[in-house]
């Protein structure tokens, strides 16, 4: 890990689309809370949940625009989004927060703790690969310049480590939310009388906050118009619950709503900015509540990183056993590809997270349906029910061995149902290699014609 | 440019075919190699591009370009590239002065057409008459993509008549290609995409189809593509034909090979 903070790697960091500003050549120094992907150099910063960023390839990029797709009573989706500007405040990042429902003041006083090294220890079992660890005491043989420089700490404001963890029952201290650099944007205080005319064919609240969004980039430096300016730093804009009624939006209110393009355009708009500053965007979208599914596949292409989030409170698959640790599946509908032809997409694609002793985790989950019916039904039969998500979505490559010994099975299934005459020889353990050629080669020769078409005499 | 599409597309740099409509889509995956294909194929070519880039920036399209051997910003200081970047316009109609050329000037008006921007297409494409030395083969007009002019408001329509626009102008007055990307949403229910889709299909005398495997996501085997030439002119000599190969995307470069006989299976 020292070879990131030597000159090589940070030669490789481009902001994305800094392409006339911000000075070719110029190396941009080490920003607290980011590092470069180890697979196209670009910038990441953390999402708040380590288990999080490693399903999104390391991190969420700057530039790009993250995508919740909210749980029906919005209380993970919620959680991701305070985990997301916990992060900010412990990495020294600036916070945008805009919300039409609740204060941005009330959203930061319920940002979580975050948690020390020797706490998160005592918090999580023993036995997970992923624990931090303390830097070993011995005298560094090949590194041994670093020998003398001083220890990173893990105290919130100060640290430089990527990812942390946080204690949701407990409350982030004030002192660390003071310190903190934020702008608000609380819509019922902006709005204040509302325009009859619509300026950028766009809803006025979301013109308002377009407007908020850029004169925050251009007047603290965010887009590279102060090089002269000290350290510089991301803006992390969270905007909470985007499209519900609350923002004047009817998109989640009516099947063929009147001003559909509305909340399209406004994303079209961000992704502008955002692709022109420092700055990663965390917004989310009650999309359980927009009934054209148009709309739900054009916001999700106008975004960059999608994960939606599935709860299982009131739904039928809380009294599944399968699913009795779990309080819900997450879904990542899609990853950016970004400077690259390729993209670091994970290969586990059944996700389900619970919130287990105030942390977050996020685990592989089989899918539950090939479990289920496979008890009632023949086996292989099952590959050719109806399954959510798993396999005619984002379904993994155990289904296509299914396909494979259902193929075979159902040949010797037709098979023993066309030729009545005499039943089949159990000549041994009745495995499939005997089912699938009956008749065939009792005796080392031919007897006669295989398959479906033989008519027996 | 993709080697092994060249092969599979029966074209080379050296002889490129001209006056082609070529229609992208993708379907449940991301059909953006192709586009970064086209770019740096018709580069190579020595045609004169103009690319309508709405959905990333400049450096991206830069840093892959660079990966499959063709630098857009030497090409665009040289004049062969001529650049529109829909997001940074974008960014400069809503906050900049408003006595900038608008060609953008639909996401401010709630209904408007894109005359604007086949205004600016013509002019980078028409060659302009002062005698330059450097001449180039053919213009080439590329965008990516046109469904997000259905999501910022414009009209199916209005798109279908942009297109019909600059086919006119590249395709026959010009005698060079248009390439367009637009993306497939089989599974849902936007009818303003589909009939898009439709419509240009007809009009496309080459159609590339990204799409994801039916059974889901493979590690080695990144999804399919369709081939479709579709003959307009000789109606009795070059018949529909389709082809169906399975694609791996790798750092820089493609690879294809037929259906089922992916090389971590062989």
């Amino acid at each position: 890990m020292a070879a990131l903070t030597t000159g090589s790697f940070l030669r490789k960091v481009s902001v994305p689309g800094s392409g006339a500003a911000g000075g070719g050549g110029a190396r941009l120094r080490s920003i607290a809370g980011t590092r470069p992907s180890v697979q196209n150099g670009q910038l990441l910063v953390s999402a708040g949940l380590p288990a999080l960023d490693q399903l999104l390839g390391g991190g969420l990029a700057v530039g790009t625009l993250l995508l919740i797709e909210e749980d029906k009573y919005n209380i993970y989706s919620s959680l991701i989004f305070k985990y997301f500007l916990a992060e900010g405040i412990v990495c020294g990042h600036t916070l945008l927060v805009a919300s039409a429902k609740e204060d941005p003041g009330d959203i930061l006083q319920e940002l979580p703790e975050p948690l020390h090294d020797d706490n998160y220890k005592k918090v999580l079992d023993e036995g997970r690969s992923h624990k931090s660890q303390e830097e070993p005491e011995i005298s560094m043989k090949i590194a041994w310049r670093y020998q003398n420089l001083p220890q990173m700490e893990a105290g919130p404001g100060t640290s430089s480590r990527f990812g942390h963890y946080y204690d949701v029952s407990k409350r982030m201290s004030q002192e660390v939310i003071q310190s903190a650099k934020w702008h608000k944007f609380f819509l019922p205080e902006e709005i204040t009388s509302y325009a009859n005319v619509e300026s950028c064919a766009l809803n006025h609240g979301y013109t308002k906050l377009l407007h908020f969004i850029q004169r925050v980039i251009s007047e603290q430096g965010f887009d590279g118009s102060n090089p002269q300016k000290k350290q510089k730093n991301i803006l992390r804009i969270g905007i909470q619950s985007l499209g519900s009624p609350l923002w004047g939006d009817d998109i989640c209110c009516a099947d063929t709503p009147e001003h559909m393009h509305s909340l399209t355009r406004f994303l079209y708009v961000l992704r502008g900015l955002l692709r022109m500053s420092l700055s990663a965007c965390i917004i989310t979208v009650p999309s359980h509540l927009i009934q054209n599914k148009a709309v739900t596949s054009r916001i999700r292409n106008l975004s960059d990183t999608v994960v939606g989030l599935e709860s299982f409170i009131g739904s039928e698959k809380e009294a599944n056993s399968l699913y009795k640790d779990y309080h819900g599946l997450i879904h990542i509908h899609q990853i950016p590809r970004l400077n690259s032809l390729i993209c670091d997409v994970s290969d586990t694609k059944d996700l389900a997270f619970k919130l287990q002793r105030k942390v977050f985790t996020i685990e592989w989950v089989q899918d539950n349906y090939l479990r289920q019916e496979r008890n009632i039904y023949p086996p292989g039969f099952s590959y050719l029910l109806k399954q959510k998500d798993s396999a005619w979505g984002e379904g993994s490559l155990q289904h296509s061995t299914f396909l494979m010994s259902f193929l075979a099975k159902t040949t010797a299934f037709a098979s023993r149902l066309v030729r009545h005459c005499e039943p089949l020889k159990q000549t041994g353990s009745g495995g499939i290699r005997q089912t699938a050629e009956p008749g065939m080669w009792h005796d080392g020769r031919r007897q006669r014609a295989p398959g479906l078409l033989g008519i027996a005499t | 440019m993709f080697p092994e599409l060249n092969n599979l597309l029966n074209v080379s740099p050296d002889k490129p075919e001209q006056g082609k409509f070529t229609l992208l889509c993708d379907a449940k995956t991301d059909g953006g190699f192709l586009v970064h294909h086209f770019l740096s194929f018709y580069l190579k070519a020595n045609c004169k591009v103009c690319f309508v880039a709405l959905l990333q920036s400049f450096s991206h399209y830069n840093i892959v370009g660079q990966k499959l051997g063709v630098n857009l910003i030497a090409a665009r200081d040289r004049g062969q590239l001529v650049f529109f970047e829909g997001l940074k316009s974008t960014v400069e109609v809503l906050f900049g002065s408003k006595e900038q050329p608008n060609t953008l000037k639909f996401i401010r008006e709630s209904s408007s057409d894109l005359k604007s921007l086949y205004e600016f297409v013509q002019k980078a494409l028409t060659p302009s008459g002062d005698g330059s030395a450097t001449s180039w083969k053919f213009p080439v007009l590329l965008v990516d993509d046109l469904s997000v002019l259905l999501s910022l408001g414009v009209e199916a329509v209005a798109v279908l008549d942009f297109i019909q626009y600059c086919r006119a102008t590249v395709c026959c007055q010009l005698k060079g290609n248009v390439v367009a990307l637009v993306h497939d949403s089989d599974q849902t229910e936007d009818e303003e995409n589909a009939m898009l889709m439709n419509a240009l299909g007809h009009q496309s005398s080459l159609i590339l189809r990204a799409e994801g495997l039916v059974t889901g996501f493979c590690k080695d085997v990144h999804g399919q593509l369709k081939i479709l030439r579709r003959g307009l002119l000789q109606p009795k000599s070059e018949q529909t034909r389709s082809l169906i190969y399975q694609y791996k995307i790798q750092d820089k470069s493609v690879t294809f090979f037929a259906r089922g006989l992916s090389p971590a299976v062989l």
